[in-house]
């Protein structure tokens, strides 16, 4: 393939939207009340349609006649490469909240610095996402200052959503070998660069929240280079079911 | 918020893309203000139907009372002259 690096790219940022949407509509039909479950699938559905602009684009750049479909149904699971962060379970309403909120703050960060990426495709698709994400911040981070700021209980909940998925914030700013090899181009966004303020944003909601900030230095990794948590393979037999057990159908 | 187990209902007003008014479009739960705005947005506006909304909670509103509906609306029935039909509109004139 002879833009191997940019289809690894895109696939670096798509995957995460792909697997993330993917956990957001799981709650359908089981979301905590009818109104914050239809808000969560449609974060769902939005994530599902920024997968879609990016993995057609990826498809096109194979040249192989690979379709959207084929990239995001039928890859093995190390060929993901989300981060691990967007693959851990909706264990309850805290840690689906946690996960969106500790993803939107970053995904807004980087949506930002795309849109002057100098591959056209890829700045215009990060614009028309950019207003999405911009809403799924809002939702989150209102919620996380309502379940910390709320009862006893709902606070204790959230603390601890918050200090179980700590550990899976730093890699989200790991420079991976596709993002190196496109910095050189201006397409790609040096994550690295966006983490000191990061950090900053989450910290400032977190306290808005009565919340504690996690003190712990110790970070996972792996998501990037496809070694992943034991999650994300029942998740993808989920995702995967139809087109495995029925190829090639189509509805 | 006096009952934290159930959130007070709301009455959601939605402006479409061509109206002129508000229009009730229907009622949600949520436990504060900002929280009925959310929901509005995500329960009533996902498929592209507005360009504004206003929520009020139900309790506030003063509804007329069913029974009363006699002496309330049926007198209006048989004054068809109050209708303003006998006159002849000029086009210019819209939204009447």
């Amino acid at each position: 393939m002879k833009n191997e690096n940019l289809y690894k790219y895109i696939l670096g940022i798509a995957d995460n939207s792909l697997i993330l949407g993917q956990r957001m509509g799981e709650l359908c039909g089981h979301g905590p009340s009818l109104e914050t479950d239809i808000a969560c699938t449609n974060i769902s559905l939005d994530l599902f349609g920024q997968v879609r602009s990016y993995y057609q684009y990826a498809a096109k750049i194979t040249g192989d006649g690979r379709t959207e479909d084929d990239i995001a149904m039928l890859r093995k699971e190390r060929e993901y490469v989300n981060v691990l962060l967007v693959e851990q379970p909706n264990r309850d309403f805290a840690y689906t909240i946690g996960r969106q909120f500790l993803f939107d703050v970053y995904h807004y960060m980087f949506l930002a610095q795309l849109q002057k990426s100098h591959d056209v495709t890829l700045s215009a698709i990060a614009a028309k996402c950019i207003k999405e994400v911009s809403y799924h911040k809002r939702f989150s981070s209102d919620w996380i200052k309502r379940l910390g700021d709320g009862t006893q209980e709902s606070r204790a909940k959230m603390q601890d959503a918050i200090n179980g998925l700590w550990t899976y914030t730093d890699e989200l700013f790991h420079m991976t070998d596709a993002d190196t090899a496109m910095i050189k181009e201006g397409i790609s966004v040096d994550v690295s660069t966006l983490k000191e303020n990061y950090y900053q944003q989450v910290k400032s909601i977190l306290e808005e929240a009565i919340l504690e900030v996690p003190e712990s230095k110790w970070f996972q990794k792996g998501g990037k280079q496809g070694i992943h948590t034991e999650h994300l393979g029942y998740l993808l037999s989920d995702l995967q079911y139809m087109q495995r057990t029925y190829p090639n159908m189509e509805w | 918020m006096s009952d934290k187990k159930n959130w007070p209902l709301w009455e959601v007003f939605v402006r479409s893309k061509n109206g002129l008014e508000h229009r009730h479009f229907g009622s949600l739960h949520a436990a504060d203000a900002d929280m009925a705005l959310e929901n509005a947005r995500d329960v009533y506006t996902r498929r592209n139907e507005g360009v504004s909304i206003w929520v009020v909670e139900s309790k506030d509103i003063t509804a007329s009372n069913p029974e009363n509906n006699g002496e309330l609306f049926e007198p209006a029935q048989d004054k068809v002259y109050r209708h303003p039909t006998f006159y002849d509109l000029p086009d210019e004139v819209k939204h009447m």
